[in-house]
């Protein structure tokens, strides 16, 4: 590899700089959409290549690291590199761009208002996300992690309706109740623990903690990182589903809800350590929070007719399959977990992409309505199709890679209940996708037909999510679109982005060996 | 028994006083009754500072060349001269207070003043 | 004691004095001040003087260590001793620098609050009330801090009356009542320690109480100051001056009594009961509550869920934010009642930190106040865009308050959960953490107003408030934002301090006998201590 331009730990403090510049470009250009959009690019390009230009010192070993001043003595604001958040960071900057080309062609498609604080917010969401990814330590950790809280509430309300209000409220709520009334208080613990916040390799607590603390301390951190959505913690990912599809695709598929994972994977590598919590009793109750999670979400996930619920509830889902994972405490399903967090940003973007291209082409938000559509618009159905293979985790998709490796790790640490749960959630996966594929390419359009039933007997959240802007009315897509069925493929930035990255899923399942790489160094592998 | 009454009948007075300044600002409804129990309360406390430096058949604490060789403390005489200033202020600036309050309420009793009040909030 | 200080000293030595003298000779001359703007920057030139030397106070103190000062030239215990250490300099420039800073916001919102021929007056009174906390923070003396107490607590009652509703009158005469109650019950306490030490001087004190430990005038001093200062400093459930008196005073006065005031009386406390009674242990002698959990720690976690619920349902915002600050000042108490190092610390930076905070919050509302009217919560549909600089100050505090990483207010929960875990405290950790979940609803009504809404048809315009507001508004909501990044001077002087308060011990000093009275004192110190026993 030739010699980077900037030694490594300029780096990390340019991929922190980059969004926070772009963010306050894109305030100043804000007036003129071009401008503003090509800055947004301009940004997300630059960031890709500073986080993929890190790619090779860590895959050599190396862990760049950056610390700054000192917030409180002993702890201080400090990053680094390792394996784990190379992986996230990676995915977060990468679908930055592909999202901002999607979100060019959907808002400009459904003629948003606000662009410019929305593209702001993202930017911050952004800087937040790679802020968590290099965190040094757990107070960095933290701080990123409220950052994307409060940077992402303004897209989650972005439409400004009750509705959202509403949703912000749940949102809000949860996640900063569950960071500051658990999270915080796991942190602290850490801390007056073991004298330090720092990530260890083999754990922070090993040899300093033991016994029940750990398990208080476990518990507390699995349930106070909310964006990992474990039940009980997880009414705020069906509520953020409000926002605009970009939003979800990105925020809720990928930088946030992985922002939680993440944390809790790092946080069950570096802070813990396999070994630590291997040898502390009942830890399988966290598991069984998560595998219940995964199964009760999927049931929740079947009777959803709104399409974006549907995903949300299928997110939960697959975010307690990477806790579950890293709770299992073997390493292979480590790995799996790490994986899991790559497959499912891949896989869960393309199906966001997609549900946001049928709304913004056909303005259909129910599955019920989606009879035929396959025909209408190949490109989306063939990338939903592939998206949807990937969460079931079948071939040849990336999913399988890494519901591969959680399957055995399971196996070797022989949790045969995880192993349960992985098989049953993969035919309610199959049972809550399939069946809406089957009807896209089964049907020729029926005019008037299963579809358009208008917009009595729904329940009340779900003739919200049918609103998206101010001032329309509910009904509108079927009254005032009464050829609505006459419509063709989205517009081409959105079809870039969803073919992109449903190739991705299929390119990654053949090529996996970057990430695998990574996650194998994770649990001691590798160089 | 006797002794703890007598003997120390200074501190009963104060006590006395001081309980029924107290009970005054307390219960009293009147505002400017209020002022006034507050003026008792902190005058119980200025006779506990000047009985406390009262020693027993010494005289006044000027020192006098021939003679006198038993002084009562000066220093609480001293402290309660700027408690009784700080005493003063408090009472004009309370009494003050009473009148501008019966310019803008018509009245000085707590209840109807609160009664003043609460609908003026409903109103507002 | 005095330390050995070259060229400069002469001004140096005096600077503990100059420090309260200065603002108090200064006071009256704002009365000569016309037109009224004249007597603000009089006051402006002042409040930056005392500021300037609270710097070098605090430089000076770096380098030699606590000095002190004896007023008149008369040597401690008889004359006033001025005492400056580590803790008293954290004070002088919290309670100078906030001065200052709202200070300069005061111009235009005291031109719109208050009538013109009262404008100097209102000056005055700010620069007695300046004097007298810094009095309080200065002295070494414990009858000297009752005459501070009581200027800064007379000016405040006649500053909180300046507002315009007639309701700003009753809540100043509350405030009053139940303030001179508070000074009260504190000369009634230091009267009785003055009985049995024969003793005024702060260390003088420390010496000589553990010889009378076990009496019970000196029980019954201790309950007098406990309560007394915890009606100074609304410690919950002395604390129904505070709400009203916050919301009904002029804007400027809010800002600067909600960040200093309170801040002084918690100061005064921790003083007297960890370096006054100190030796004795007083504090940890206070009665238990609830099991094992004392009197103090119970009442600031009720304050602290009470405050933060409350605050919740108020229309008001001022108000509201009154409510929060008896919560705040039960996290401030719910640190020092833990009595040890990190529990005092988390204490004193919570205090300073606070200070920030609520500083910011209610010279946003004074600015809200200015343009808008009343600051009721229906009333500011869409304020964050019709007021975009104003709010975001106010964004970054609230969420300071909430305890969101990269702000004080994180740092300070940050400790207090430290502190309340290492000493396995589970109830207080969990009290912080419920009232901070509570702090996220009654801080979210009001965002959600402000920037969810948009502002009805028919609102009137309203325009940014002026620069000169806005100015120290940002630089302390910046101040927010940097001292949660950077805890350098916050926490290492609180850590500092809270290593000197719980470890103090008077010096050993020479044994003050004085030629004249020490006869008289110490006699008359014996025969009570002697009645003392008869009670029993």
């Amino acid at each position: 590899m030739s010699p980077p331009l900037v030694d490594l730990p300029t780096t990390i403090a340019l991929c922190l700089i980059v969004p926070f510049a772009g963010m306050l470009a894109l305030i100043l250009v804000g007036r003129w959409p071009n401008v503003r959009e090509t800055v947004t690019l301009l940004t997300a390009g630059t960031l890709t290549v500073l986080v993929y230009s890190l790619v090779g010192p860590v895959l050599d070993g190396l862990r760049p690291a950056l610390t700054l001043w000192e917030v409180v003595p002993g702890v201080p604001l400090a990053f680094e590199v390792e394996p784990l958040g190379m992986i996230f960071a990676m995915i977060a900057s990468l679908l930055w761009i592909v999202t901002t080309v999607y979100a060019i062609g959907y808002m400009r498609g459904n003629k948003e208002h606000a662009q410019t604080r929305f593209y702001a917010c993202f930017a911050v969401a952004i800087l937040s996300a790679i802020g968590i990814a290099f965190a040094g330590n757990l107070l960095t950790l933290f701080l990123f992690y409220e950052l994307m809280t409060v940077s992402t509430f303004p897209l989650v309300t972005h439409t400004g309706t009750d509705e959202a209000r509403r949703s912000g409220r749940i949102y809000l709520g949860i996640l900063m109740g569950t960071s500051i009334g658990l999270q915080l208080v796991a942190i602290v613990g850490c801390w007056v623990l073991a004298g330090s916040l720092d990530f260890v390799p083999g754990g922070l607590l090993a040899g300093k903690a033991e016994g029940w603390p750990v398990l208080i301390l476990f518990a507390l951190f699995v349930f106070g990182i909310g964006k990992a959505a474990v039940m009980p913690f997880h009414r705020w990912l069906p509520a953020a589903m409000v926002a605009p599809t970009p939003v979800s695709a990105l925020l809720h598929a990928v930088a946030v809800v992985k922002a939680g994972v993440f944390s809790v994977v790092k946080v069950v590598v570096y802070v813990f350590g396999l070994d630590l919590l291997n040898a502390t009793p009942a830890t399988g109750w966290i598991a069984a929070a998560a595998g219940f999670t995964v199964l009760s979400a999927s049931f929740v996930a079947l009777r959803q007719d709104n399409l974006k619920r549907r995903l949300a509830y299928s997110t939960i889902s697959q975010l307690s399959y990477i806790v579950l994972a890293a709770a299992i405490l073997a390493p292979l399903s480590v790995v799996g977990a790490a994986l899991h967090i790559m497959a499912h940003a891949f896989g869960k973007i393309t199906l966001f992409f997609a549900a946001g291209s049928i709304y913004t082409a056909a303005h259909k938000t129910k599955v019920s309505e989606l009879h035929g559509i396959g025909w209408k618009m190949p490109w989306t159905m063939g990338a939903f199709a592939i998206g949807s293979l990937s969460m079931i985790g079948l071939p040849p998709t990336v999913g399988f890679v890494s519901k591969w490796f959680m399957l055995s790790g399971a196996y070797d640490a022989q949790a045969w209940a995880a192993i349960a749960v992985l098989f049953a959630s993969t035919v309610l996966n199959a049972a809550y996708f399939l069946p809406i594929v089957y009807h896209a390419f089964a049907h020729r359009a029926v005019p008037g037909g299963h579809g358009y039933s208008g917009t009595h007997g729904l329940d009340a959240a779900d003739r919200a999510f049918a609103v998206v802007r101010p001032g329309e009315s509910v009904a509108l897509p079927v009254q005032e679109y009464p050829d609505a069925h006459d419509h063709g493929e989205a517009p081409l930035p959105i079809v870039l982005a969803l073919t992109f990255t449903a190739a991705g899923c299929v390119v990654l399942f053949l090529f996996p060996d970057t990430f695998l790489a990574l996650a194998e160094q994770l649990v001691g592998g590798g160089p | 028994m006797l002794e703890t009454v007598l003997g120390l009948y200074n501190y009963w007075i104060v006590i006395l006083l001081m309980m029924a300044g107290f009970y005054t600002v307390i219960a009293r409804g009147n505002l400017a009754k209020k002022i006034i129990g507050l003026n008792i309360f902190q005058t119980s406390v200025f006779l506990l500072y000047i009985s406390m430096g009262y020693v027993e058949g010494g005289t006044a604490p000027i020192v006098d060349p021939d003679g006198a060789d038993l002084y009562t403390n000066p220093l609480p005489s001293v402290l309660i001269l700027t408690a009784i200033v700080v005493g003063v202020a408090t009472t004009a600036l309370g009494l003050a207070l009473v009148v501008r309050i019966r310019e803008s309420y018509g009245t000085l009793e707590e209840d109807e003043i609160l009664e003043i009040e609460d609908r003026r909030d409903g109103e507002a | 004691m005095i330390p050995s200080l070259n060229a400069s000293t002469v001004l140096v030595q005096n600077l503990p004095a100059l420090q309260v003298v200065l603002p108090l000779f200064a006071a009256p001359l704002c009365l000569f001040m016309r037109p009224p703007r004249l007597a603000w920057l009089f006051a402006l030139a002042v409040a930056g003087a005392t500021f300037a030397i609270a710097v070098v106070l605090t430089g000076t103190v770096q380098q030699v260590g606590a000095f002190s000062y004896e007023m008149g030239g008369w040597a401690a215990p008889w004359g006033i001793e001025y005492v400056i250490d580590p803790l008293d300099t954290l004070m002088l420039c919290l309670v100078t620098g906030i001065a200052l800073l709202v200070l300069i916001y005061a111009g235009p919102s005291v031109e719109a609050e208050i009538p013109r021929r009262l404008i100097p007056q209102f000056y005055v009174l700010y620069l007695l009330c300046l004097t007298g906390l810094l009095g309080m923070v200065a002295t070494g003396d414990v009858f000297n801090l009752f005459v501070f107490l009581e200027i800064s607590s007379l000016s405040s009652y006649a500053l909180v009356a300046m507002g315009r509703d007639p309701r700003a009158l009753t809540a100043a005469y509350r405030y009053l009542i139940l303030g001179s109650l508070g000074a009260t019950f504190y000369v009634i306490g230091i009267g009785l320690l003055y009985m049995m030490t024969g003793t005024l001087n702060m260390e003088d004190l420390a010496r000589r109480l553990p010889e009378v430990a076990d009496t019970r005038t000196i029980s019954v001093a201790i309950a007098f100051l406990a309560v007394g200062l915890s009606l100074k400093l609304a410690l919950f459930p002395l604390h129904k001056w505070l709400p009203g008196a916050y919301t009904h005073a002029p804007s400027v006065v809010t800002a600067f009594l909600a960040a200093t005031a309170t801040k002084v009386a918690v100061y005064v406390l921790v003083r007297i009961f960890f370096t006054v009674l100190g030796p004795i242990e007083a504090f940890q002698t206070l009665p238990v509550a609830v099991h094992e959990t004392q009197v103090v720690s119970f009442l600031a976690i009720v304050a602290m869920l009470s405050g933060s619920a409350v605050a919740i349902f108020q229309p008001n915002l001022k108000r509201l934010f009154a409510y929060s600050s008896i919560a705040q000042i039960g996290y401030m108490m719910l640190g020092i009642s833990m009595v040890s190092v990190t529990g005092m610390t988390a204490g004193l930076v919570h205090m300073v930190n606070h200070a920030m905070m609520k500083g910011v919050v209610f010279m946003a509302l004074g600015a809200i106040v200015l343009r808008v009217g009343r600051p009721r919560i229906e009333r500011l549909d869409g304020i964050g865009y019709r007021m975009p600089v104003t709010f975001a100050a106010f964004l970054i505090a609230a969420l300071s308050l909430i305890g969101v990483p990269g702000t004080v207010g994180f740092i300070s929960k940050l400790y207090l959960i430290k502190a309340a875990l290492a000493d396995q405290h589970w109830i207080m950790a969990a009290a912080v953490v419920v009232s901070s979940c509570l702090a996220i609803i009654y801080i979210w009504r009001i965002l959600e107003v402000a920037y969810m809404r948009s502002p009805p048809a028919d609102a009137p315009k309203v325009r940014e408030a002026p620069l000169v507001m806005l100015v120290p508004l940002c630089a302390l909501a910046l101040a927010n934002v940097y001292f949660g990044l950077d805890t350098r001077y916050t926490v290492g002087l609180a850590d500092s301090a809270a290593e000197f308060i719980l470890n103090y011990q008077p010096d050993a000093g020479p044994a003050f006998e004085h030629p004249l009275f020490d006869g008289g004192a110490h006699g008359q110190a014996g025969e009570t201590s002697g009645q003392g026993g008869g009670h029993e």
